[in-house]
């Protein structure tokens, strides 16, 4: 059983390439077979495989075949399980068949229905390529597949150029961060000569010290990918435009599975990070500043897929605050619950957008609560696991993370409570933000009227995955043997008392603010320092301008500059003038005996009286 | 010496207009035969030339470069008769100014 690993990958592989190759001949409904029962399938291997795996927890490693041989270097196209693979594999094809299910209905009257789940199974057997690789070049092959199929499907709606441009932002961006992910590959190779992952985190251990320059500047390196991937503060700008893609693409790439590849890709290789404290220090940093920015944001958006964008870069976030201090299995456990509740609220969302006339502004909804229970109830469970209130799956997972932080000891002494604080505010605005988005979409006045309902492949999967937020903090992660030993949690009663309170607080101001109206922010909002805070955060604290002053505008004025080749005027200039002389003494060239013997003439008397002259 | 003895100058200056007169028609006629005919003139003035200094110096030697120059253009003529019936054979024209299959 366990040798048919292969099979996870091959089946989204296979029905990726049979749909791009029938290019849409095929009937629909063959499609939306093929398209969601390949990864619904292989969620099923997945399951009997870890089922197997299960009972006997070894590193199972599979070789298949030799990718390449380079002298020394030979890489294998192999795969390494381990139980952290085992709950990447579960989570993309378990969240991605839902997903994939859930695609059949709602792309149901876009023509390009095929075209569409070709790149979806295509981003999935990328994904769980990028998870099961053995070494860093095949996880290389994998991030940058997934790199592709999530610019493919942001740009799906290609014949809106507002699409593309989205599309080429989202990877540009991301493309900045793998180039210091390859820079990343290619010192560890020249340093310890291999990428097979296992035996180069030995190498590492073996020739470095925690400390040394080397491994800090691998560790760098490979955080500028992960940082790229997962829309981490500088490489996070793309994010929020790639919610031009279709709401599923956007549930499961950007929310559930690709954005988290950097999480896992740090997880991964936490050996490496391991030797470089300072950098595991600014992976927690970056996390923070980041979750914070984009609370920030979300809370003054009004399109109902960026606030969700900015969520989720926020829980990312979070995510990469776990793994820089050092909380490695609760950074994957709240990778795994987000993974859930984000894709719910992304579904939900959709389910929104689809029923409304592909509305996306939160102001023009309202209402919802009874016209759209399926999505209301979605939202609600979602956006509790989101805020973390107690017993949903995100308390779970996000209580462990600022336990962790509270009582993290680094290289900076006394930084732990600083981290706590900062995460406890961005709880606070979570719980707000996500609660303003409820209060706003589904209470209240009703602005628009729903044209229909989900039907069973929209609800079935949502109504699944509502079960999935609440209780998937059950799960106990089977991810000691992976990571090295965390110290125990001896939280006091008042630390747990605060880490509990603070998502209820918050969801009591959204109340307050957004339901009762009693508190009316509108006083701060329209004052002219407000305001303009409001419009700062709007953009993202103009993080886009700032980018487009410093990188995009200079480098379009060179290119502008260069365009007409103004190194090449002078040669161009010399090659000129030559060819002008030419055409001239070609034309004298008249081949007229008497021109010649006029010329002559003249010659000799100018030569004469030159010579006369002289004399 | 007898009779009327004429200046050296004048003798000189009728053989540059008989020069010029060759000259012009060289560079003016279109025609072969007429350029080859305007070519005698100004060899012919260029023997004036000799000879009139020839007497001038009482030397002899205008009058033996006189003989040469009748023999160099008695040889033109005939070269030059020659490519007039090839150019008459070739172009169907005596005009120079249409056999100009060398220009550039």
């Amino acid at each position: 059983m366990l040798q048919t690993v292969w099979l996870i990958p091959l089946l989204p592989f296979l029905s990726a390439v049979l749909l791009m190759v029938t290019a849409g001949r095929m009937p629909r409904p063959l499609v939306a077979m093929l398209g969601a029962g390949s990864v619904g399938l292989s969620a099923v291997v997945v399951l009997l495989f870890g089922m197997q795996f299960m009972q006997a927890p070894e590193p199972y490693t599979l070789t298949l075949w030799s990718w390449m041989r380079v002298g020394d270097f030979a890489p294998q196209f192999s795969f390494y399980i381990d139980q952290l693979t085992l709950v990447m594999m579960a989570v993309i094809t378990g969240v991605g068949f839902l997903i994939h299910l859930y695609s059949t209905e709602f792309m149901e009257e876009d023509s390009d229905y095929s075209r569409y789940f070709a790149y979806m199974n295509m981003f999935v057997a990328a994904m769980l390529i990028l998870v099961m690789a053995d070494n860093l070049l095949l996880l290389f092959l994998g991030w940058e597949g997934v790199g592709v199929c999530s610019y493919l499907l942001v740009g799906f709606w290609y014949k809106d150029p507002a699409n593309g441009a989205a599309s080429r932002k989202a990877f540009v961006v991301t493309r900045v961060g793998d180039t210091a992910m390859a820079l990343g590959l290619l010192l560890l190779f020249t340093e310890l000569g291999t990428l097979q992952i296992q035996p180069m985190l030995d190498a590492a251990n073996n020739t470095w010290v925690s400390g040394d320059t080397l491994p800090a500047l691998a560790a760098l390196l490979l955080l500028g990918g992960a940082v790229g991937k997962s829309a981490q503060l500088p490489l996070h700008t793309w994010l929020p435009d790639a919610m031009a893609g279709p709401t599923p693409v956007s549930a499961l790439i950007h929310a559930a599975t690709m954005v988290t590849a950097g999480v896992y890709l740090i997880a991964r290789t936490h050996g490496l990070f391991l030797l470089a404290p300072d950098v595991l220090l600014l992976v927690a940093l970056i996390g923070l500043v980041t979750l914070l920015l984009a609370a920030f944001t979300a809370l003054n958006q009004h399109d109902i897929k960026r606030i969700l964008a900015y969520s989720t870069i926020s829980q990312i976030g979070y995510m990469f605050l776990a793994l820089g201090v050092g909380a490695w299995s609760s950074g994957i456990f709240h990778l795994m619950t987000h993974a859930f509740f984000k894709a719910l609220l992304f579904l939900g969302a959709g389910a929104v957008i689809h029923c409304l006339h592909h509305e996306h502004n939160i102001f023009k909804m309202g209402g919802l609560r009874s016209r759209l229970p399926v999505a209301f109830w979605s939202f609600l469970i979602g956006s509790a696991a989101l805020a973390a209130l107690p017993f949903t799956s995100g308390f779970f997972s996000k209580d462990p993370i600022l336990i962790s932080a509270f009582e993290y000891h680094g290289s900076i002494a006394g930084i732990g409570p600083w981290l706590w604080v900062g995460g406890l505010l961005g709880a606070l605005l979570t719980a707000i933000y996500s609660f303003r988005l409820v209060f706003i979409v589904f209470f209240g006045e009703a602005n628009t009227e729903p044209d229909r309902q989900p039907g069973w492949r929209m609800a079935g999967p949502l109504t699944l995955l509502c079960v999935l937020s609440l209780f998937g903090g059950w799960f106990a992660l089977p991810l000691a043997s992976v990571f090295p030993a965390e110290s125990a949690h001896h939280p006091s009663m008042l630390i747990e008392g605060i880490s509990i309170s603070i998502p209820l607080l918050g969801v009591l101001v959204a109340w307050l603010v957004y339901y009762q109206r009693k508190v009316s922010v509108s006083r701060f909002t329209d004052s002219p320092t407000g305001n303009s805070l409001r419009q700062y955060w709007h953009s993202g604290w103009a993080m886009d301008d700032l980018y487009d002053n410093l990188l995009v505008k200079p480098f379009v004025g060179v290119s502008t500059l260069l365009r007409g080749e103004p190194v090449d005027k002078v040669y161009n200039g010399i090659v000129g003038v030559c060819q002008l002389v030419h055409r001239g003494l070609s034309e004298s060239q008249t081949g007229k005996m008497r021109w010649y013997a006029t010329s002559m003439v003249f010659g000799l008397i100018a030569l004469i009286t030159f010579l006369g002259w002289g004399i | 010496m007898e009779g009327v003895v004429i200046p050296l100058n004048h003798v000189l200056i009728v053989a540059a207009l008989l020069f010029v007169t060759g000259l012009a028609g060289l560079m003016f006629r279109r025609n072969v035969i007429f350029i080859l005919m305007a070519l005698e003139v100004m060899l012919n003035s260029a023997g004036l030339a000799f000879v009139a200094a020839g007497t001038a110096w009482a030397e002899a030697d205008g009058q033996v470069i006189f003989m040469l120059i009748l023999a160099v253009a008695a040889a033109e003529v005939s070269v030059g008769l020659g490519l007039v019936l090839q150019i008459q054979r070739r172009f169907k024209t005596l005009d120079m100014d249409q056999a100009r299959r060398l220009h550039g």
